[in-house]
């Protein structure tokens, strides 16, 4: 697992994806910075990372397109899955290696806090819940779009539909809205309102820690991943 | 060694591999025959687990590919078609990662490497990025790959494909070098490539085992006498007749002129006698002048018609 992941991270930074990710998250991250907290002259990080969400799920596609789908065009997948490793150590090297790149990002926006710091009240604990919610809210992300990109050999296809899916679980919280009127469908927004991964991340950003969150979006990464396992092990199989 | 008990691979309707069951020994380089689509490379991908057999098991020293895939795999070495490399990365830090994910101890790792960078002599590329070699240096560090961890058992898919002479060459040597210490699996579309190196082959036709001996069992008759170019100075129409006089010839082309005032004449005899010494004698008794016999090669194609015309013959 630990070879896939140092590969893993070494593509990124050998071919411009890591840079272009990071790139694009800190110029975003800079000009929501600048305009929400230094000229709006407010000490909350959790604004920030509100703001930033949407222009992060678009980015979210970079950073996973490649990460199976190439394997898979470029037959390397081969070597991969004659080797001794596990489905699983295969998976979840790539996972982290793409959580890992996210997280070297985050960190990055650390200086942010210190600006803020010097010159307003930051609270600590607020600081840490805003950056655990984001960092898992990341992951969960990714997860979807490791997913997307084993279904398929193209990265541009693996990148669209990880930007669709992705967007379809962001609006899901208005679609709820919207349907609450409704009476007939309460059950519905009920149950959509289980699966809402932005809905726990609202939580984070006003600064609510809770376990229950935390428990979901690992739960969500980690359904996405089994998907992941089951459909290379599935592909196998294939009779197709 | 390696067991391969009644597979079966179906994709959809078609059976690319039907009910085929063959024995690779401990210590043998086996040739694997077979047509484009044949059904050489699924049977190659279910030996080594890359993809699933629908019916039937393989076995390697009576592990199964499926029950016991770490132990099955960490003794196969695989050199796919198309060599799977990254080519993003250098030929040492690609060989490095491959020695992560086959468990090569770190300690005899540095010896390992470099015995395997003089084996298939890419010591001088070793710091250059794949992507950046030519095709013949990717299949080399493709090889190298597939060595990596000294695996018991070497299966190669097609290693000499859009290779040039020269490079198809120094491949054929370095696999016929593997099979002292490996047993090799080797296959091929094309027969005299398998011809030198090998010590048995398997034929695979439309996905099923049509023959499987020695090579010189199987082209046994085959030999050099069945078909040959033949160049002679003289008129075409009493030529062709008098070479298709010739007992045991079964049919003569005209091939038109290679060289000046002589004419090429393909000749097939059947395949139980040697027609060549009666037909240089009854051209230079004629007063025709002979310039060149040549023998053609023997094909994977022959083998078959071979084949089928015994099975023929049988019934």
């Amino acid at each position: 697992m630990l070879a896939i992941f140092k590969r893993e991270l070494q593509s990124y930074f050998y071919s411009a994806i890591g840079y272009v990710f990071m790139g694009c998250f800190l110029v975003i991250a800079g000009i929501f910075f600048a305009f929400g907290n230094v000229l709006s002259a407010s000490s909350s990080v959790g604004t920030l990372f509100s703001n930033i969400t949407f222009i992060f799920i678009l980015i979210v596609p970079i950073l996973t397109m490649k990460l199976m789908s190439d394997e898979k065009r470029s037959k390397t997948d081969q070597l991969l899955i004659t080797s001794p490793l596990s489905l699983w150590s295969i998976v979840l090297g790539k996972f982290m290696a793409a959580c890992a790149v996210f997280l070297l990002t985050l960190l990055c926006t650390g200086i942010y806090v210190i600006i803020l710091s010097s010159y307003g009240n930051v609270s600590a604990v607020e600081v840490f819940v805003n950056y655990l919610g984001f960092f898992l809210m990341g992951c969960c992300l990714i997860a979807v779009g490791l997913f997307m990109s084993t279904l398929s050999e193209n990265q541009v296809a693996s990148a669209i539909s990880t930007f669709g899916v992705i967007l379809f679980l962001y609006l899901l919280d208005s679609i709820i809205a919207s349907m609450s009127s409704v009476t007939m469908l309460a059950w519905l927004c009920k149950a959509l309102n289980w699966v809402s991964l932005f809905a726990r991340f609202t939580d984070f950003s006003s600064g609510i820690l809770s376990l229950t969150g935390v428990i979901y979006m690992i739960s969500f990464a980690g359904v996405f991943l089994l998907m992941t396992v089951h459909t290379l092990e599935k592909r196998r199989w294939s009779e197709g | 060694m390696i067991e391969i008990q009644h597979v079966t691979k179906r994709y959809g309707a078609k059976h690319a591999v039907d009910d085929i069951s063959f024995t690779i020994n401990k210590g043998e380089v086996l040739g694997f025959l077979g047509r484009n689509g044949a059904g050489k490379s699924t049977t190659m991908n279910m030996i080594t687990g890359y993809i699933s057999a629908s019916e039937g098991r393989i076995l390697l020293d009576g592990m199964d590919v499926l029950e016991q895939p770490r132990e099955v795999k960490r003794r196969i070495g695989y050199l796919p078609e198309q060599p799977p490399l990254y080519m993003d990365m250098t030929v040492e830090e690609y060989l490095k990662f491959v020695c992560d994910i086959k468990e090569v101890r770190k300690k005899s790792r540095k010896a390992h490497l470099d015995d395997l960078y003089n084996l298939v002599k890419i010591t001088d590329v070793r710091h250059r990025l794949i992507k950046n070699l030519s095709k013949g240096y990717k299949q080399r560090v493709g090889l190298a790959q597939a060595l990596v961890g000294n695996p018991d058992v070497v299966i190669l898919d097609e290693p000499t494909v859009g290779l040039d002479p020269k490079q198809i060459i120094e491949i054929r040597k370095l696999i016929s070098g593997l099979g002292e210490n490996h047993t090799v699996v080797l296959s091929s579309h094309i027969l005299h490539e398998v011809a030198d190196v090998c010590d048995r082959v398997v034929i695979i036709n439309r996905g099923k085992i049509v023959a499987q001996d020695t090579l010189s069992n199987l082209t046994h008759g085959i030999g050099e006498a069945i078909r040959m170019t033949v160049r002679v100075v003289g008129p075409e129409k009493p030529v062709t007749r008098l070479l298709h006089d010739v007992p045991g010839v079964k049919y003569v082309e005209s091939m038109g002129s290679k060289e000046e005032n002589s004419l090429d004449y393909i000749v097939e005899s059947d395949a139980k006698t040697d027609v060549r010494r009666p037909m240089v004698n009854a051209i230079l008794q004629a007063g025709y002048s002979l310039l060149m016999l040549k023998p053609m090669d023997v094909t994977l194609e022959d083998i078959f018609l071979q084949l089928t015309a015994e099975e023929k013959g049988g019934f």
